[in-house]
């Protein structure tokens, strides 16, 4: 699958509260109204101007912070296609595969707001248009490419009846 | 060739997956505990509901707890609670309700022993890493599939032994020591690893003082914190009722650790975190002087008996200074108990306090303290990021309960080693 999309980037120890603030804590029980406040701390505007497909392009420790799984399931709700970082918290990157949010870790200096990418999610591989060139991305660990491609972990143990790891 | 020596994390999540591991390996290890709070547990009963399960593995160690807005402040909040205790009618599972206390205090009173893998819907589920066990923070969906197989899967981590000896200077406590690592390894520093802290500082530790070093073990990126299983552990677990849960927990002297981290306890100084990054570690005294509006004291960070013990000492006879709300939280019902037979509650009325029913305050910004704009408080919770207590507006130093408590007093921050000369 290649999944097409403008950059829009943030920076380093996104936090879950930034990707989804605690003052909303009561929005949780209605999704698409919480997903309105996408990455509000971080950036006021971000769910008025991105578009279906877009991609959050950010520094090292994403998503780092509270548990809270609302965070990746707002950003795949509010239809980004992929987030692309230098590294990211465990707990969010863990979250991310299981809500079928896809993840790749990656040199994101190469990458400037605005950009058009293209993303090979089975590759690993990522292209900037806007730049001519093409980046490398960390593979995900066997268990994660497995959930991923059953389209998150509620599918996968649909399909398994437990985790496949290997 | 001989088996290699173990961590502590390599022996808890091999003897789980009933074989033996190595940092590294891919493995699925059983659980024999998994919670969710009121925040993420309404989202797990619903993954569950769709997997169409109608069981929990193991009803007594599967746990819901009401505790980040108890009591609900919102119809929304109060619906979601209903959620939770309808799935713990239906399914036998612990419900533990508004004013019982914070979910990783809870964990460690009733419900963790050394040896014990622990998975829970919050990031600070590595708190309970304290006791010997091991303790990770997971999403609702995670943890929802945890509760109902009763297994999950682990990369095995590697670990950073972190050892600390010496004694704490005066108005120094483990909250200092933990921000000292988390300012040294930075907020992801020690992404993906389990932190084992070591020592004779964490020998004469209390149960109290080494919960707050596992809970803030998430604040470097750690997947979990875990001290040995000891005498102190005994005695703790002998208090609230398990003392036959007891077995002792270390380390193989030949295991292999990622990295060693020495620390000499006696050169501390007490810290702050600066708005708005946990790692923004900083002396107290480059803070000095700062006015401060709300003194927050409380969370599953310092909200245990010698945490309100500290407080208490400092605010002893005094009042608050009038410019600063003072908000005070117990983590538990059996805490805020004792807290009220030492005459701990007392104190705190009288120096002005708000006193706060157990539960998680205003610390994830719900209620019961959110702050307004441009306001700054001083907090002893173990996140200080832009919009944590309710308004990206506002700014979060993170402190012990001494410095916060002083602070309280003077009306900016101040330095709670003055209160020890």
């Amino acid at each position: 699958m290649i999944l097409k999309g403008k950059a829009w980037k943030f920076g380093d120890d996104i936090s879950t509260d930034l990707i989804c603030p605690g003052r909303y804590f009561h929005l949780r029980s209605n999704l698409p109204e919480l997903a309105k406040h996408v990455l509000e701390d971080a950036d006021a505007e971000f769910a008025k101007k991105m578009a279906e497909g877009d991609v959050v392009v950010a520094g090292k420790n994403f998503g780092c912070g509270s548990s809270r799984e609302h965070a990746p399931t707002i950003m795949k709700l509010a239809g980004v296609s992929v987030v692309l970082a230098k590294s990211f918290a465990r707990i969010f990157y863990r979250n991310g595969i299981n809500v079928g949010l896809p993840l790749l870790e990656c040199d994101t200096d190469k990458i400037d707001e605005g950009d058009e990418l293209e993303v090979d999610l089975s590759l690993g591989r990522i292209v900037n248009r806007s730049k001519g060139i093409e980046l490398a991305a960390r593979p995900l660990p066997q268990a994660m490419i497995n959930i991923l491609n059953d389209g998150g972990l509620v599918p996968h143990i649909k399909k398994y009846g437990d985790f496949k790891v290997d | 060739m001989g088996a290699m020596g173990k961590t502590i994390a390599e022996r808890i999540i091999g003897e789980h997956a009933a074989r033996e591991v190595s940092a590294g390996d891919l493995v699925i290890a059983s659980v024999d505990v998994a919670a969710v709070q009121d925040g993420t547990g309404p989202l797990a009963v619903d993954q569950i509901r769709k997997l169409g399960f109608e069981k929990v593995h193991d009803p007594a160690n599967s746990i819901l707890f009401i505790d980040h807005a108890a009591p609900s402040p919102r119809k929304e909040l109060s619906n979601s609670h209903m959620k939770l205790r309808e799935f713990a009618t239906k399914t036998g599972a612990v419900l533990s309700e508004v004013g019982e206390g914070i979910i990783h205090q809870r964990l460690v009173e009733s419900w963790v022993s050394p040896g014990d893998i622990v998975i829970g819907a919050d990031s600070h589920s590595c708190t309970s890493g304290a006791l010997g066990a091991f303790a990770t923070g997971m999403g609702s969906t995670d943890v929802a599939i945890g509760m109902v197989l009763g297994r999950t899967w682990f990369r095995v981590p590697e670990t950073f032994l972190i050892e600390v000896n010496g004694t704490l200077p005066p108005g120094v406590y483990s909250k200092d020591l933990i921000l000292h690592i988390i300012g040294m390894l930075r907020a992801d520093g020690a992404t993906y690893k389990a932190l084992e802290f070591v020592g004779d500082t964490i020998q004469e530790f209390s149960v109290d003082s080494r919960l707050v070093l596992c809970n803030m073990a998430v604040e470097a990126g750690a997947k979990t914190g875990i001290c040995e299983a000891d005498d102190k552990t005994r005695a703790f677990l002998k208090e609230t009722g398990r003392g036959k849960k007891f077995k002792p927990i270390t380390s193989d002297q030949s295991a292999n650790f990622e990295r060693v981290v020495k620390i000499d306890a006696s050169k501390l100084e007490p810290l702050l975190a600066f708005p708005h990054t946990v790692d923004n570690v900083k002396p107290v005294s480059e803070g000095k002087g700062v006015k401060v509006d709300q003194v927050f004291i409380g969370t599953c960070t310092n909200g245990r008996l010698e945490d309100l013990r500290v407080a208490a000492h400092i605010l002893k006879g005094k009042e608050r200074h009038r410019a600063t709300r003072l908000v005070i939280c117990p983590a538990s019902r059996d805490i805020y108990r004792e807290a009220m037979k030492e005459g701990l509650l007392e104190v705190f009325m009288e120096a002005g306090a708000a006193l706060m029913a157990p539960g998680c305050g205003p610390c994830v910004g719900v209620h019961e303290g959110v702050l307004g704009d441009g306001e700054i408080c001083v907090s002893t919770a173990n996140r200080n990021f832009k919009g944590r207590m309710g308004n990206p507006e506002a700014f979060v130093y993170l402190s012990s309960p001494a410095t916060a408590a002083y602070s309280a007093l003077k009306g900016e921050i101040a330095d709670p080693r003055e209160v020890f000369r």
